[in-house]
């Protein structure tokens, strides 16, 4: 078997006096999708958060590509530049065009010529229909719309693995299949993707895997249709029961 | 939140400990290269300045120890004077500003005049140097002969009072507007009035946005005071200017300039642990 593309092995974290992941065990193969499902405060962000080095671990290991990137003499830098990222609010950079927005780390990070990054990013941003928006600031699109230019500042520089947190949750209902589309895409194109959501029914179509967390621990884990319909765990019926009314 | 809580039983691996432990070598590295790139540059500087071709006249006009002594007690008691004048003015620009504030943050046709007048207050004094200020308030205003005589501190201090208002004003406003808009609605919603909603929801958090700045004015005026000495008021430096004058040892300036960066220095530190801690809790949620 190749090597995962992101694996956490006995990951821990602690806020406080409070655990919020205790001894994650996680694998993620090339072109795969995991879709994280979960309560509010069952750790899915803040798992994302440590593979992406934003949070520091109290314990076990993350790998980025078979390189352990938790050791302290790792560049968190350098590994945060492999991995695309796409938040709940967006954070696009409300001082800079659609177009720099999406170019920053290309140009800036990976050394990519100005002009190429730009003539790339133009392309990718007209194909999903934004491209009369790249010289428009991030303020003058929809939700929906600087929503999937974040996932195209994600993916310009073919990260390894993309990890999407919640990137639906603060959008209108009318604006989340639009995103949901480019994710699907995304998927087609064989990007690897790790992706907290609450979206069940998009969790269901476009997972390879999902993996139910619960009070920091994986509960249960497997391909959709087991999951959702013939689940193995208590608390993953309950939990489903709840959020399937 | 859930019901979690911590694993008691939990202890960290030979991983954890091995990794905290290098993070500890690390932290204690750089600990040591920062004394010691710290001691090399200080003993560099030293060398150099005390090679230069004036030093032994530079010590001796500037650095004589007896003269230091002596004039530490005049100085002083003219210290007592600056802090005085920085109290009173304290109390004064924090009510006079805002003041001002608060009346060029007035909506409605009706309050332009009032609005009009804080503007041109505000960008008068924010123009014209202190320094002006002082001369003109302290030599012009007695002359007019409608007030009784009264001392030069006094009008020093009407002067920092009125400079201080001025940028005071100016930064308790900004702080004004960058309380979001909706917390504006949201008050008016509840049926408080205009009055009601800037004293008890923007002024508030208005005023919590520009500590920082506002303590950085503090600590400006802190040293400010010391130019009432133009006036003729006995302060500090007017005490050192005194003895200077006595000697042609400038040695009192020197300690007339220690003596006000000590009294600067612990409101300097507070300013920077409060910014730290608002910074903190603005980006809560966040390590990097």
């Amino acid at each position: 078997m190749s090597v995962p593309v992101i694996e956490a092995r006995g990951v821990r974290k602690r806020f406080g006096d409070h655990d919020v992941l205790r001894g994650i065990d996680l694998s993620v193969g090339t072109h795969e999708v995991v879709v994280l499902i979960g309560a509010s405060g069952s750790g899915k962000s803040t798992l994302l958060k440590t593979m992406n080095l934003i949070e520091g671990i109290d314990d076990g290991q993350i790998f980025l590509s078979g390189e352990d990137i938790t050791d302290p003499r790792v560049d968190a830098d350098a590994v945060r530049a492999r991995i695309g990222v796409v938040f709940q609010h967006f954070n696009l950079f409300p001082h800079l065009t659609v177009l720099d927005n999406v170019t920053l780390a290309a140009v800036r990070v990976h050394g990519m010529r100005k002009t190429e990054a730009r003539t790339k990013a133009r392309a990718l941003l007209d194909t999903l229909g934004l491209g009369a928006k790249a010289d428009e600031y991030p303020d003058r699109l929809s939700g929906g719309q600087q929503q999937r230019v974040a996932i195209v500042r994600a993916v310009l520089t073919q990260p390894e693995v993309l990890l999407l947190d919640e990137i639906t949750s603060a959008l209108d209902p009318q604006l989340v299949g639009e995103v949901l589309d480019l994710v699907r895409e995304l998927k087609h194109q064989g990007a690897t993707i790790v992706m907290a959501t609450h979206e069940m029914s998009f969790a269901r179509e476009v997972a390879d895997r999902i993996v139910f967390l619960e009070h920091g621990v994986v509960v249960e884990q497997g391909p959709p249709s087991q999951v959702f319909d013939a689940p193995q765990q208590a608390a993953t019926a309950e939990f489903l029961a709840r959020v399937q009314h | 939140m859930t019901s979690t809580s911590v694993d008691a039983e939990w202890q960290p691996s030979e991983l954890e400990l091995s990794r905290r432990a290098l993070r500890r070598r690390a932290t204690t590295r750089s600990v040591l290269i920062a004394l010691g790139s710290s001691v090399a540059l200080a003993v560099v500087l030293i060398v150099v300045v005390v090679n230069t071709p004036g030093w032994a006249i530079v010590s001796q006009t500037f650095f004589d120890p007896q003269v230091a002594l002596e004039s530490i007690g005049p100085i002083f008691q003219g210290l007592l004077v600056n802090l005085l004048v920085l109290a009173i003015a304290v109390v004064c620009v924090a009510i006079l500003g805002t003041l001002l504030a608060t009346m060029r943050s007035l909506r409605g046709p009706v309050f332009f005049p009032l609005r009009a007048l804080a503007a041109a207050y505000t960008d008068f004094f924010r123009g014209i140097p202190l320094l002006i200020v002082l001369y003109l308030v302290g030599f012009g205003i007695p002359a007019l002969g409608i007030f009784p005589r009264m001392p030069p501190m006094f009008w020093g201090t009407i002067a920092l009072v009125l400079t201080y208002s001025a940028y005071v004003a100016e930064v308790l406003r900004a702080g004004m507007e960058a309380v979001h808009p909706s917390q504006r609605i949201a008050a008016r919603s509840l049926g408080l009035t205009h009055g009601q909603t800037l004293r008890i929801v923007v002024i508030p958090q208005g005023v919590r946005k520009v500590v920082p700045a506002l303590m950085n004015d503090f600590v400006s005026m802190q040293k400010d005071v010391g130019l009432i000495s133009v006036l003729g008021a006995v302060d500090a430096v007017r005490a050192a200017q005194l003895m200077v004058a006595e000697t042609y040892n400038f040695t009192p300036y020197v300690v007339a300039g220690l003596m006000f960066i000590v009294l600067s220095w612990p409101m300097i530190r507070l300013t920077d642990v409060v910014t730290a801690r608002l910074n903190k809790r603005e980006q809560a949620g966040g390590v990097v």
